[in-house]
């Protein structure tokens, strides 16, 4: 298998730092939106978003040094977040036939 | 030529989680993340990391993204007017996503990053190599995983079960 070239050519057309800064604004932009947003679902797609910034710098730190673990630990992140999504998704839905809303102010019933 | 490929596939990416968050309609929103995570399949693949590219689409395209289409349709939140007003909210948001990825650059900007050892091959993300280390190091974890998504599954199915008292 002869790509070491080719991958070593990528590595100085696009530095680390371009794949921090990426991830470094995809999270900002989750953040945001689970701040900003009022539809529960919304505000799930948002912290997948935030997984997927944090599995891409995982992904470009363990590319860059050479070292298969992290890419390991991006494939569980995966898992947990599969299963998060389901068990999240089923609590909105409980959630829709209580209450017949998404709101976020609908939680606020719950200080009582 | 793969610097025009990562402004391309990242611009794609910030745009659309952008426009995720700007949208009105929720179903549009599910729509917009989808197409930010097969730009980020693409940086994947960049990255050499094609076991995790394909698993990306896999996961996140198939299955979590249809889920959440699924759950609106099943919802059906046709009502625009049913969330509260948030332009105060809104522009708190905003300044404190934007001061959150000042912070972060400004950490970024004056830490020195490692040197990383060059890695000899570029095998790290290949199937072959993953799944070496998945099955040596990380075999516990991985069977553990297992029960994760079956705990999940019976808290899922347990959870939605109409009770049989009311009805």
């Amino acid at each position: 298998m002869d790509n070491t070239g080719a991958l070593s050519e990528q590595m100085r057309a696009i530095p680390l730092e371009n794949f921090i800064m990426l991830s470094l604004i995809l999270f900002s932009i989750g953040v945001m939106g689970i701040l900003m947003r009022r539809n529960l679902i919304v505000v799930f797609l948002s912290i997948e978003l935030m997984l997927n910034s944090v599995n891409l710098l995982l992904t470009a730190f363990s590319a860059y040094s050479g070292d298969a673990a992290g890419q390991v630990f991006v494939f569980f992140i995966m898992a947990v977040a599969a299963a998060e999504v389901a068990v999240g998704l089923a609590i909105i839905v409980l959630l829709f036939r209580n209450t017949g809303s998404v709101d976020i102010n609908v939680l606020k019933r719950l200080k009582w | 030529m793969s610097e025009i490929f990562f402004y391309a596939l990242s611009a794609i990416a910030i745009a659309c989680s952008l426009l995720m968050l700007f949208q009105r309609n929720a179903m549009y929103s599910v729509l917009y993340l989808l197409v930010c995570f097969f730009a980020v399949a693409g940086l994947y693949i960049m990255l050499n990391a094609q076991f995790l590219a394909v698993v990306h689409i896999i996961v996140y395209a198939g299955a979590i993204m249809v889920l959440f289409l699924y759950v609106l349709m099943f919802l059906n939140l046709n009502t625009p007017a049913a969330f509260t007003k948030t332009n105060f909210l809104r522009m708190a948001a905003i300044m404190t996503g934007g001061s959150l990825f000042l912070l972060l650059f400004a950490s970024f900007y004056k830490s020195e990053l490692v040197e990383m050892p060059m890695p000899v091959t570029n095998t790290t993300g290949d199937v072959q190599t993953l799944g070496k280390v998945l099955f040596n190091e990380f075999l516990i974890p991985f069977e553990l995983t297992s029960v994760l998504f079956l705990s999940a599954m019976v808290g899922v199915i347990i959870m939605n079960k109409k009770d049989k008292a009311n009805g």
